[in-house]
């Protein structure tokens, strides 16, 4: 038996070349929008001086928190800034808030969508599995092909390796909603809609949340990748160091990442918490 | 016209259901259905009709079906076949839009398990069918309110439902059904999550409502003894057939067939039958026609006592033939002789009410009426005769 290989791999190339051709305005657009947000964020965060920076992140901190997170915040950030960090931290922030904020705005509307109709559901499962397990590498080259180099494809890479966890969540926090209090809403006579915004998306909210929880970490995680395409930010510092096989640089732009994991993580568990308070 | 009029209505569940309905049409059982086109039949061809003003109790095992049956009266879940019609609309033809606004106005649900929205206060879940109207916040919180205040909730608008017990948080469901007022609230197993002494709380402030407001109530419930006490008329079923439709009394007294006699063969008639149910005839006489009428009259009937009403039928009390001979001796009158310790109830009491009145004395019970009018007297062996199960004797309304 001799079956020629199948040019899956050319198919792709040509689909990629032919989105290029056709819809380089809308990836131009696409790439201005990412772009702009991108360095909006950073400017917003680099604005004023790192201590100030540091003192309101740890004043929020201790407001959703309690005095422990706060303490760390404080803790933390300073060591970033004495490592002299700061500012690739911040670049890198301002990638995983833009990242994120996106894979929301899209993503939870997918999971609404995704949670009404079986359909739509059975279409997105394998889709999301397909985002998930492909190795991020791989998508990381369409991604430079369309927007080229820099900080815009690592957003795009880290939305789509990032935003599974929230569409999932929320389709899954929806449809956990009791059948009864569905039922209770529909002989009330609630349009779908206010049956959507009164009852499913309040109750779903912590479930929700805790998919935007894990789609912020999986968008940190993609920091390190998206330098490996040019997007700056501390995510460079450690391909550098791991390139130049310098374990010490390393190790500090690694705990770089780690305090803001640990930062964002504390901060949007807690988010939830405050407004049962 | 009834309120609510329901024909040939009839719920299949499975793929393609509509092929199952020639297979009913041809008299095949459930189990046939069931095993030979893999379908399950819900509610067969249900007809009844419920009047203004009445408590309508659908009862019934699990899996006998009425919890689908009252599903279709407000379609959450879709009838196959069969109409429903609400003061003469069909609720079955009805679009989105207009079953939505029915739902709004018309028709209004309390739950099993309350299904309460747990992120709501007890007057954000009161309100909420009004708020889904588009009734303006103040308009639907001084509704809400004076539902709340209906059920017995004042004051507690602000709690969060799973700060309440059991029995309150019906309450927040009853007066969140209520809140909209509508022309029908349907009940599906309300009290049946409550503790036994809160249901029986629950029950007789339904009536109490019920009397007050006079809603239509369809009441679904597993429970024969709950039937029994807040149904005007009751529907049984089983394996999603009506089997019997009427007052509680038909039921019990002339059960249509064998599965109705077996679930009510170990009812407690003496916690259902009343005294009007049992009371016979008194023989009676008014105060101004003197012991010696009241002697001849007593020796007429057969009878060693008499009782004595004015011409307003107000009980005055009861003349024995000895005290009737002693005042025709000492020429006084029935009114001297009177024996007025006499034991009375009213015509709702129950019979195991009756039985510690009835052991303490010799005379039979009185029946009268809340303007103290006689109207009859219990005898023990009416009692006896009733809670064997046997026809009643002359004299019960039935």
């Amino acid at each position: 038996m001799n079956i020629p290989k199948l040019p899956l791999g050319r198919l792709v190339e040509q689909i990629e070349e032919w989105l290029t051709l056709y819809f380089g305005a809308v990836f131009d657009l696409i790439h201005s929008v990412i772009g702009g947000m991108v360095e909006g964020i950073n400017a917003g965060l680099t604005l004023l001086p790192a201590i100030a920076v540091i003192l309101l992140i740890s004043a929020l901190a201790y407001w959703v928190g309690k005095w422990r997170l706060a303490l760390f915040a404080l803790i933390g950030l300073l060591l970033i800034d004495n490592l002299g960090l700061w500012a690739p931290s911040m670049q890198s922030l301002a990638l995983v808030l833009t990242a994120s904020v996106l894979a929301v705005l899209i993503g939870v509307p997918i999971g609404i969508l995704c949670a009404q109709s079986v359909t739509a559901r059975n279409v997105a499962t394998p889709i999301l599995d397909f985002m998930q397990t492909m190795p991020a590498f791989v998508y990381l080259l369409p991604a430079v092909s369309f927007f080229s180099l820099g900080v815009v494809p690592g957003v795009i890479a880290s939305i789509i390796f990032a935003i599974p966890p929230t569409i999932r969540l929320t389709s899954l926090g929806i449809r956990q909603v009791s059948p009864e209090l569905v039922e209770a809403a529909d002989a009330f006579g609630s349009t779908p809609r206010q049956k959507l915004f009164k009852l499913q998306l309040p109750l779903a909210l912590p479930t929700i949340m805790a998919g935007i929880n894990q789609t912020i970490m999986l968008s940190l995680s993609m920091v390190v990748i998206s330098s490996m395409i040019g997007a700056q930010g501390v995510g460079a510092y450690v391909y550098r160091a791991v390139s130049q096989a310098k374990t010490g640089a390393g190790f500090e732009a690694g705990i770089a990442i780690v305090v803001m994991a640990i930062l964002l993580d504390r901060l949007t568990q807690n988010a939830l918490k405050i407004k049962h308070k | 016209m009834p309120i609510l009029e329901v024909k040939q209505l009839t719920k299949i569940f499975g793929q393609d259901a509509r092929r199952g309905l020639s297979m009913l049409q041809q008299g095949w059982s459930k189990e046939k259905i069931a095993r030979e086109a893999k379908l399950t039949v819900g509610v067969n061809q249900a007809e009844f009709h419920i009047k203004e003003g009445e408590i309508f109790v659908i009862m019934g095992l699990s899996g006998s079906g009425k919890s689908t049956l009252v599903r279709l009266l407000n379609r959450l879940i879709d009838p196959t076949a069969g109409q429903i019609l609400f003061r003469g609309q069909d609720i079955v033809k009805m679009n989105a839009e207009e079953l939505r606004q029915f739902r709004r106005k018309n028709i209004g649900m309390v739950f099993q398990k309350f299904g309460l929205f747990p992120h709501r206060t007890v007057l954000g879940n009161a309100e909420y069918g009004l708020e889904v109207q588009g009734v303006d916040k103040k308009k639907r919180r001084e509704l809400a309110l004076k539902a709340l205040e209906l059920v017995g909730l004042g004051g507690w608008e602000q709690h969060r439902p799973d700060q309440l017990s059991g029995g309150m948080q019906q309450r927040v469901g009853l007066a969140r059904g209520l809140a909209n007022d509508p022309d029908i609230l349907l009940m599906d197993e309300a009290f049946s999550a409550l503790d036994p002494l809160i249901r029986k709380d629950m029950q007789q402030e339904l009536l109490e409502l019920q009397s007050r407001l006079k809603k239509t109530i369809v009441f679904i419930t597993h429970d024969l003894d709950e039937a029994l006490r807040i149904g005007d008329r009751i529907a049984l079923m089983k394996d999603g057939v009506i089997v019997q439709i009427g007052t509680p009394e038909e039921i019990l007294i002339q059960p249509a067939n064998k599965y109705v006699e077996r679930f009510v063969e170990d009812v407690d008639l003496s916690k259902v039958l009343t005294a009007a149910h049992v009371m016979k005839q008194p023989e009676m006489i008014r105060p101004e026609r003197g012991p010696r009428v009241a002697l001849q009259l007593m020796r007429d009937s057969g009878v060693s006592s008499l009782y004595v009403a004015d011409k307003e039928m107000k009980l005055l009390g009861v003349i024995t033939a000895d005290d009737a001979s002693l005042a025709l001796k000492e020429q006084k009158s029935i009114s001297d002789v009177l024996r007025k310790e006499i034991p009375i109830v009213g015509p709702d009491a129950l019979l195991n009410e009756l039985f510690d009145l009835m052991a303490g004395s010799p005379l039979p019970v009185a029946v009268v009426d809340e303007r103290e009018r006689l109207k009859g007297i219990v005898i023990k062996g009416a009692v006896l005769s009733a809670l064997a199960g046997n026809a009643l004797p002359e004299g019960g309304d039935i």
